[in-house]
């Protein structure tokens, strides 16, 4: 059975599903990542969808349960990459992931992840806001 | 003009997948555009899940067509399983019997031109979608 690699990048994780994957691979992937999850205590997930060219009700399922495992884990995922064709078919087939974050690339989904850190950790209360106040003004 | 109608045996996952790449070869030759092609693998998929998952397997035809105005693709989900007992019930957004979310015949349906179901209880079931070239 075919697996799709999870890659530790800093304190994020990073998955590149690069292959047309069959339903166990899928739920294959959703195991791994918890456990790499815990094993590694990454907070952030980034998921990368750039090189599938459909996502169906399946894919969809996988990707609403791995955001919901990895924030039961104390971590966030975000999709990204994801095709125009792909989003326009996944809306009509009546999936709008509703509860998952998607940012367009990678990089992009990386500052999402860091903002969103920044913010669950109370920043802005303190120093960083006033900064950028004083930066303003 | 029709190329022979192309056959897959639906017994696996694996299977699943050839539908899709099978499926997506069809589309491109046929020149459906990328958004059409999209919706009608996606489409695919989830019926030859069904035929396997719900159906116990079966086969999906697939097969060039011509109407003399334009040219589409049909797809054949043809299983011999339980069959399903009430086809608006199932055609619901949201029904399910195996935990799944419920789109994949709903939705299929809103992703091609022609959706037509052939189904008794006991003896199996047949869906058969178009797509036509736009
Ligand atoms: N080929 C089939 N044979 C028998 N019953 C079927 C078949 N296809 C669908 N059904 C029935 O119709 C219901 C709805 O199917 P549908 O594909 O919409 O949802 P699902 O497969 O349960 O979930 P999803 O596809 O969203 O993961 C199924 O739960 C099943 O009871
Ligand atoms: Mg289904």
């Amino acid at each position: 059975m075919e697996r799709v690699p999870v890659l530790k990048i800093g304190d994020m994780l990073l998955v590149s599903i690069q292959v047309d994957m069959e339903d166990q691979t899928a739920l294959n992937l959703q195991e791994d990542l918890a456990d790499k999850i815990v094993a590694t205590g990454c907070r952030g997930v980034i998921i990368d969808i750039s090189a599938l060219d459909i996502v169906d009700s399946f894919v969809g399922r996988m990707l609403a349960t791995i955001a919901g495992i990895s924030k039961v884990l104390d971590a966030e995922t975000v999709v990204v990459g994801m095709r125009p064709a792909v989003a326009i078919t996944l809306v009509e087939l009546g999936l709008s992931l509703p509860g998952i974050r998607t940012a367009l690339n990678v990089e992009l989904g990386m500052a999402l992840l860091a903002r969103a850190r920044f913010e669950a950790e109370g920043g802005g209360d303190a120093g960083e806001d006033d900064e950028t106040v004083a930066a303003a003004s | 003009m029709n190329a022979e109608p192309q056959r897959l045996t639906v017994a696996s996952d694996q299977d699943v997948v050839r539908v899709r790449q099978l499926v997506r070869t069809v589309a491109v030759a046929v020149k459906l555009s990328l958004v059409d092609q999209t919706k009608l693998v996606t489409a695919a998929s989830e019926l030859a899940r069904n035929t396997l998952v719900y159906g116990g397997g079966g086969t999906v035809e697939v097969d060039r067509v011509d109407n003399g105005r334009r040219a589409g693709i049909r797809i054949a989900f043809v299983d011999s399983g339980p069959g399903i007992a009430d086809v608006n019930l199932a055609l619901t957004d949201g029904y399910t019997t195996g935990g799944g979310l419920g789109l994949g015949l709903s939705g299929a349906r809103r992703l091609v031109d022609e959706f037509d179901i052939d189904t008794e209880p006991g003896r199996g079931t047949s869906i058969t979608v178009t797509k036509w070239c736009r």
